[in-house]
């Protein structure tokens, strides 16, 4: 045996072993629970919704607009199609800019104050309550206009969309790989068109992941909606009219002293996180299809 | 056809560190053309500055002059029209990842805005044919990322994407030092065939292989150039004590 291979005491080798063993197993089990504690509450409110609203859905939840108060029935048609409207309306105007943003700060603005400013701003942005977006908002399209609207509704969420993209876009484009980038610039491609083709391709997938986010979380905002959608018990889609959204419909029912209207706004939850988990299933699907095998 | 590179007087920077010093010499067209050295002597700043991307660094700087065939890169053209007549293959193999190995092909065409596609078709396997990859890929072209490919196939893609453009000069950045001994023999297979249509000029840490590949070999050492020749006089008999104490193994 070679002498220089140093062998511990027996003894010590076995606690170490022993012990590596044991610790092993503690953190397996630390991880499995952070899991289980992670995913509890979001099991725990979807069954609650579906205990609560699965019994007062039916076709006509999704066929017809609110009844008057005392009248049985009645559903949220319009509400849904009213967020779909505002959530298309923000995402048209966040992704973009969103993105844009992004990747001004991560590929064009490095080390540029203009950058930095945009990053703090992003990130201060991220943090400015949605109720003092829906007041900003209404100060700036709303009380011009002298109404509220489905675009100021939009516009609102699409500006709450913004910062997260943004942030998002800028990080994933810093994990493209240097070389990546090398491999377009020496090909004689311009910047630019490397950035857009290249880079931004390669990060799509967390991009995409990005504007996801954002989407799920304005898509439940209520709070920006109520100084600039304002809500709607009739049917209505047009941009300068208020508008129905699930949020606000849900609010307005839940605080509601009815029975029946409290049964409603939890089939309302219900169907506005379905509809927000098949959104988002469904762009993956569809961002998934392209991929090829062993892409990374 | 290749064409010959006149560098004179070249001195590059990173920053305040003076990476290169006063580098002249002719690399000839249609010849490989080595450029040993330990690590950090320059070789690959040298590269870097044959096709203008050390100034992609931001804190990269040149002056001199590099004559591409008739033209001063650094006077009389812009970095990005440089690039596309002189074809570059890196250290580490970087196939696009999310793109086919066909669109990784097509890529230096498509993205200069070159869209026809039965050319494409054509291009695409002819580079691949002359990176000696297509049997190997042939099936897969559009079904498999890049990504997929293993090391030594991913280097030969990388080199068919730089042929696709149709270069006149290929730099290579110690294109095998990341591969198996069995891919870096097809590299090196590959660069013989290649350097009469193209002049290349390859960087390398393997004497062995700048002795097989390439007719004249430069060594450099802390920034200099100190000895540039046939290679088999490098290797024989070389001018200057360091380079015989480079290769002889006496230091580096």
């Amino acid at each position: 045996m070679a002498s220089n291979v140093v062998t511990p005491p027996l003894r010590a080798r076995t606690s170490n072993r022993l012990w590596r063993v044991f610790a092993n197993h503690l953190a397996t089990v630390a991880a499995v629970g952070a899991t289980i504690v992670v995913m509890a509450p979001l099991i725990a409110i979807f069954f609650y919704l579906i205990y609560k609203g699965a019994s007062s859905l039916n076709l006509a939840f999704f066929t017809q607009i609110p009844k008057p108060v005392g009248e049985v029935g009645g559903g949220m048609a319009n509400a849904i199609v009213g967020s779909g409207v505002l959530l298309a309306i923000a995402s048209l105007m966040g992704v973009p800019i969103g993105i844009a943003g992004g990747i001004y700060i991560a590929e064009f603005g490095r080390n540029k104050r203009l950058a930095n400013m945009v990053r703090f701003t992003a990130d201060v942005l991220n943090g400015v309550p949605s109720i003092v977006m829906g007041i900003a908002v209404f100060t700036l399209i709303v009380l011009p206009q002298k109404g509220f609207s489905a675009l100021s509704g939009g516009v609102a969420l699409g500006i709450m969309m913004i910062p997260t993209i943004t942030r998002t876009t800028e990080e994933m484009l810093l994990m493209v790989p240097l070389n990546v980038r090398e491999a377009a610039l020496g090909l004689g491609v311009p910047n630019w068109r490397s950035v857009l083709s290249i880079t931004l391709r390669t990060a799509s997938p967390g991009v995409i992941t990005g504007c996801m986010l954002a989407f799920a979380r304005v898509a439940g905002e209520t709070a920006p909606l109520l100084f600039t959608a304002f809500g709607n018990q009739f049917w209505s889609v047009s941009l300068n009219q208020p508008i129905a959204a699930l949020p606000l419909q849900i609010f307005v029912y839940a605080i509601s002293p009815y029975d029946e209207w409290h049964r409603l706004a939890w089939a309302g939850a219900l169907v506005l996180i379905v509809l927000i988990v098949l959104s988002v299933a469904l762009v993956r699907y569809v961002a998934n299809r392209g991929v090829l095998k062993g892409a990374s | 056809m290749g064409v010959e590179i006149e560098v004179s007087d070249l001195n590059a920077w990173y920053g305040t560190n003076h990476t290169l010093q006063n580098i002249s010499l002719r690399i000839p067209a249609n010849h490989a053309t080595a450029l040993i050295g330990p690590s950090g002597c320059g070789k690959s700043t040298f590269v870097r500055c044959l096709n203008r991307m050390h100034e992609t660094n931001p804190i990269g700087r040149v002056t001199g002059t590099v004559r591409v065939g008739p033209v001063d890169i650094y006077a009389q053209a812009s970095p990005v029209e440089i690039r596309r007549r002189i074809g570059m293959v890196f250290q580490r193999p970087n196939p696009f990842p999310t793109m086919s190995i066909y669109d990784n092909v097509a890529s230096g065409l498509r993205l200069n805005g070159f869209r026809n596609r039965k050319i494409l078709d054509e291009v695409v396997e002819r580079s691949l044919q002359q990176a000696a990859l297509w049997d190997e890929v042939k099936n897969d072209l559009k079904k498999k990322s890049g990504a997929s490919l293993s090391g030594g196939q991913q280097q030969r893609l990388c080199i068919a994407r730089a042929l696709a453009v149709d270069p006149e000069v290929m730099l290579m950045d110690e294109p095998a030092s990341a591969l198996d001994p069995v891919s870096t023999a097809k590299i090196e297979d590959l660069i013989f065939q290649l350097k009469s249509q193209y002049t290349i000029v390859i960087v390398t840490h393997n004497m062995q292989q700048a002795a097989r590949v390439a007719e004249n070999t430069g060594f450099f050492l802390n920034g200099k150039l100190v000895e540039f020749d046939a290679t088999h006089k490098i290797f024989t008999n070389p001018t200057d004590k360091r380079t015989e104490d480079y290769i002889t193994g006496r230091f580096g």
